[in-house]
């Protein structure tokens, strides 16, 4: 289990430094880094409510997204399915 | 005197009334709610696929290998709320869902392209959550069946804790344990034998399970057979595959026009973690079933992102860095743009891009050595770009679709492509009732 976790950070480490997606990782913790400077009042949500606003994947896309786990090799981070089941055909 | 003393005796009722602690009546007229069904959720969609290099046949790309998928899904989920003394919500969902499919790949279990080409899923699930609305908490347990044909059964249990603050911002973490039973059916080539030999006529007996599951008893005199039967059942042995995940989110509402979230899944999974009637071909031509490592740890982080531009269009991205124990790496962007027609009308065209880098046991057909310890001809493991488009619509006016109940409904159309041949069409369909 261990030596499995120490391989998997060392893959990590090697593909943040290779490509650019550094640079994205840090853009997303800076944005969330600022998140505590607004303050948004209830009566000021009206757009932050809309349906299509929110964070979570819409209940249509329920079988597309279990689609795309059984025919590519990565799943989770998602709100969908990180392991149980077969899917193999 | 005697008026004096019955004023004292006044004025001492009169505070001994204003400070007394005699029960009051809740002034808001607060009644506890029993469960009640608040919401049903009908989702169906239709999945059509052409592939070849199936992994039943090793990845071979002709005849043999095509990986044509059709799929029928339906689920049902019904939600109840409620809310106890303590004003706290209590949410109930039960969900069902069903699907039927045909799989060309199937029949190739057996290596005459015999076998069961179809099979059903089911899924029932139970969630609860209890909310207190007023410290912002949330506590939730839930628990999850599926059995697919012959293949696997799988069993879940989850818990949630999910905490919100007073910057906007909520914090959840998710405990997930799937529990699977993998059911060892092999290609025919490598069925289990259980002879019975009489080494004296050269008499044997051999027993078959299909991938129908179906078990027969061949009885073959001197090689030759002379009768089948299916009489005979036999438990068809399983091994077991465990799935254990922890997942943390935070989502944060930013400004009065955006709102984002991270996600970070920590996944190990232990046990049979390949399929038994997934072939491999070795570079000698001779076949073999995958063998994959009893122990995989994937770690996906996830990234969101919803924007409202102006006052008709939304930006809702996503973005997903995943690698794993096995040596794949993928990366994953999506955007949708939502655009309200009307308040009540949205249309929303949506593009995907995922592209992953290939597992190290992963070898195309014929390209396993003999002497490789963990071998694939999956190509789902295999290094491929993919695209997916759509688009689809959201109808949620106020007065309902056609009649009160029926709130929303979403229909959506997407096209998915995969650099390894592997095309599909998907259209699916939401209904919300209330």
């Amino acid at each position: 289990m261990l030596y499995t976790l120490r391989k998997t950070f060392i893959l990590i480490k090697v593909n943040i430094k290779s490509n650019y997606m550094s640079k994205c990782f840090v853009l997303c913790l800076v944005i969330f880094g600022l998140s505590s400077c607004a303050h948004v009042k209830e009566y000021q949500k009206s757009r932050i409510n809309d349906s299509e606003m929110s964070l979570s994947n819409r209940n249509v896309e329920k079988n597309e997204l279990n689609a795309e786990s059984y025919r590519e090799g990565s799943s989770g981070a998602n709100g969908g399915k990180t392991g149980g089941g077969c899917g193999c055909n | 005197m005697k008026k004096l003393s019955l004023s004292v005796i006044g004025m001492y009722l009169m505070m001994a009334h204003g400070f007394s602690q005699a029960p009051v009546a809740d002034s808001t007229g607060y009644k506890p709610k029993k469960l009640k069904l608040d919401e049903v959720n009908f989702v169906t969609s239709y999945y059509d696929q052409t592939a070849d290099k199936s992994a039943v046949m090793g990845g071979e790309s002709g005849p043999r290998g095509i990986a044509n998928v059709t799929d029928f899904a339906s689920g049902l989920d019904l939600t109840f709320i409620g809310f106890d003394s303590k004003k706290r919500k209590n949410t109930l969902a039960l969900g069902l869902g069903v699907d039927f499919h045909t799989a060309a790949s199937q029949a190739y279990v057996d290596s005459n392209g015999t076998a069961k080409n179809n099979g059903t899923r089911i899924n029932p699930t139970l969630n609860w959550t209890r909310e207190n609305e007023q410290k912002g908490t949330s506590f939730g347990l839930g628990a999850y069946y599926s059995a697919e044909h012959n293949y696997y059964h799988s069993f879940g249990l989850n818990a949630t804790v999910s905490k919100k603050n007073k910057t906007n911002g909520e914090f959840s973490l998710k405990m997930v344990g799937f529990f699977d039973k993998i059911n060892m059916i092999y290609p025919s080539e490598f069925y289990p034998v259980d002879s019975l030999k009489n080494t004296q006529s050269s008499d044997s007996i051999v027993y078959r399970t299909s991938a129908s599951g179906q078990t027969q008893a061949f009885l073959y005199n001197n090689g030759q057979l002379v009768g089948d039967s299916k009489i005979h059942k036999q438990q068809t042995p399983t091994k077991p595959r465990n799935t254990y995940t922890a997942s943390l989110s935070f989502t944060q509402i930013l400004n009065q026009r955006m709102q984002g979230g991270v996600e970070l899944d920590l996944v190990y999974q232990t046990g049979y973690l390949g399929l038994p009637f997934h072939r491999v071909f070795y570079n000698t031509g001779k076949d073999t079933i995958e063998n994959l490592p009893s122990q995989r740890f994937k770690l996906p982080i996830g990234f969101r992102l919803n924007y409202f531009l102006g006052d008709n269009i939304i930006l809702r991205s996503y973005y997903r860095f995943y690698v794993d124990s096995w040596g794949l790496v993928s990366n994953t962007f999506n955007l949708e743009v939502p655009v309200k027609i009307t308040p009540f009308i949205s249309v929303s065209p949506f593009y995907r891009l995922y592209i992953q880098s290939a597992a190290r046991y992963f070898a195309p057909y014929k390209e396993h050595k003999e002497q490789d310890q963990y071998f694939t001809s999956n190509y789902a493991l295999a290094s491929f770009t993919s695209n997916l488009f759509g688009a689809g619509i959201r109808l949620a006016p106020p007065k309902g679709i056609l009649m009160k109940e029926l709130r929303v409904l979403e229909l959506r159309y997407s096209h998915y492509m995969q650099t390894t041949n592997l095309n599909a069409n998907i259209i699916s369909l939401n209904l919300t009732f209330k």
